[in-house]
């Protein structure tokens, strides 16, 4: 079984994760800058986050045998600070780079005005990079965050087959399947969204355009959702062709749009003398 | 420090499909014309508007494949005749990929010691792709001695063959101290029941200084 696993934040994981999720069958990956948790208060400091998923994160999944590849953005919370505001100015040479598969997360949080401009700027950053976007719709207020953030996108020069919602769930998958747009669903270990529910979900919907990841962060996670929704499926009764199409073909399909998915990442060596990562003499 | 047709681009094109030569082609001639305009190494004019041969350095990996993006990379660097503050800004802006062909080009476009702070950024990473493109002849030319020797050590604690060391037959020559810190690496290895790399005996070996 081969999975693609759509939005993961390695950043936050070990290396004890990345080694579980090859062992379930994780072959790729796309990690999504976002919120680190603590608010940043400068540009510079985006920076070095968006050159360690350019460098450093891509490297360490590397040594697991996983294609590492990311998504740049300013995200919705943090464009509500004045001091990180000029991050969108810097983004047309780090969406240049190989390795950026979509402008991402972008979307809405609590729905200001600057979270609009910045949705609205970074959408027309990915027409005009010919990349997709990830949006993610909000925790709070969803079906309204949707519904909005469906409008911001179809004003945009981004056509909406190249934008991945994510997040969703029973209640807003039918809005954002008449959008046109891909549908992602992240797996979590509480309330949000289980594999049992996302099963229900498939059934009633169908694989066309459906997504799944696990969006492990650091907060309450788990990296290993999307091969826990794999066997969902295939208990109830999917084929394999199924879970090949929604954890491996429709990621690939998505991301592809970007024309830079590099998925030929060879497999790793035999773990040496029991030390995993290469860890230097510090 | 020429522009004539490199030796690279001769290995390099029969491994292309036609699509990433033709690719390569024009990428070359805009890099090409920076550096006859000598716009290259210009470091004020970079932000505002990027060139269109950075543009190309920077997605070389997508067209060509990452098994070339290397050697396009540094045709390119050579083309455009990028001199030291170019290197400099392409590397502190490059991802992992992009920062490795500044190092492997150094020792083709820089004469002086101005670009050591790279090769000293790359050697402080534990990312081996950059630490071995950092001992290439650059580094044996420049680095100074302290630094040269925490080299060794470093390839040796990250796993980077030694033979990607520059010149380390000469400069390890006679080298005492060298000697006692792979003899203190080599114990500290043994006192943890861990094997001591077959690399560095053969470094102990090349000082001469083996007790
Ligand atoms: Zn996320």
């Amino acid at each position: 079984m081969r999975i693609f696993d759509p939005h993961i934040h390695m950043t936050s994981r070990t290396t004890d994760d990345y080694q579980a999720m090859y062992a379930s069958g994780v072959r790729a990956l796309v990690e999504p800058s976002f919120w680190l948790g603590q608010p940043r208060t400068s540009p510079a400091s985006f920076f070095d986050y968006f050159d360690a998923l350019l460098g450093w994160e891509p490297f360490r999944a590397a040594q697991y045998g996983i294609a590492h590849h990311c998504t740049l953005a300013l995200n919705p919370k943090e464009a509500n600070d004045p001091r990180c505001a000029p991050v969108l100015d810097a983004l047309p040479r780090y969406l240049v780079k190989d390795g950026v598969v979509a402008v991402g997360e972008i979307g809405y949080d609590s729905m200001t005005p600057a979270e609009d401009t910045a949705l609205a700027a970074q959408l027309q950053l990915a027409a005009d990079h010919g990349l997709p976007a990830l949006v993610h719709t909000p925790h709070r207020d969803k079906l309204s965050g949707l519904r909005r953030t469906i409008d911001v996108v179809r004003e945009s020069a981004l056509d909406p087959e190249w934008v991945l919602l994510d997040h969703l769930n029973e209640t807003t998958v039918k809005d954002a399947a008449e959008s046109g747009s891909w549908l992602g669903f992240s797996i979590y270990p509480d309330t949000k969204m289980d594999e049992d529910r996302m099963v229900g979900v498939l059934k009633a919907h169908g694989t066309d355009k459906v997504l799944v990841n696990s969006a492990a962060d650091w907060g309450k996670s788990d990296p290993l959702k999307t091969r826990k929704v794999a066997d969902a499926m295939l208990a109830a009764g999917f084929g394999e062709d199924d879970v090949d199409k929604v954890l491996w073909r429709n990621p690939v399909a998505f991301y592809g749009l970007s024309g830079r998915l590099q998925l030929d990442v060879p497999a790793p060596e035999a773990l040496h003398e029991g030390n995993s990562i290469l860890r230097g003499g510090e | 420090m020429s522009s004539n047709p490199s030796p690279i681009h001769e290995d390099l094109a029969p491994g292309l499909d036609p699509a990433a030569r033709a690719w390569l082609d024009a990428a070359l001639a805009e890099a090409a014309d920076a550096g006859s305009s000598g716009e290259s190494d210009n470091v004020a004019a970079a932000p505002a508007a990027v060139a269109s041969w950075e543009l190309r350095f920077a997605a070389a990996g997508r067209h060509c494949g990452q098994e070339h993006a290397d050697s396009v990379r540094v045709l390119l660097l050579e083309q455009a005749r990028a001199g030291l503050a170019t290197l400099t800004r392409l590397y502190h802006q490059g991802t992992a990929a992009e920062r490795r062909a500044v190092l492997l080009a150094l020792p083709h476009r820089v004469t002086g010691p101005g670009a050591l702070p790279l090769i000293e950024d790359a050697l402080r990473t534990n990312d081996t792709r950059l630490v071995a493109a950092a001992v290439g002849p650059y580094a044996a030319a420049h680095l100074d001695s302290h630094g040269w020797r925490h080299a060794i050590l470093k390839c040796l604690f990250t796993g980077v063959p030694v033979a990607a060391v520059d010149d380390l037959e000469r400069r390890a020559h006679g080298d005492a101290e060298l000697a006692r810190m792979l003899a203190d690496f080599a114990a500290e290895r043994t006192a943890a029941g861990r094997p001591v790399p077959a690399d560095l005996h053969h470094v102990h070996h090349l000082t001469g200084e083996e007790s």
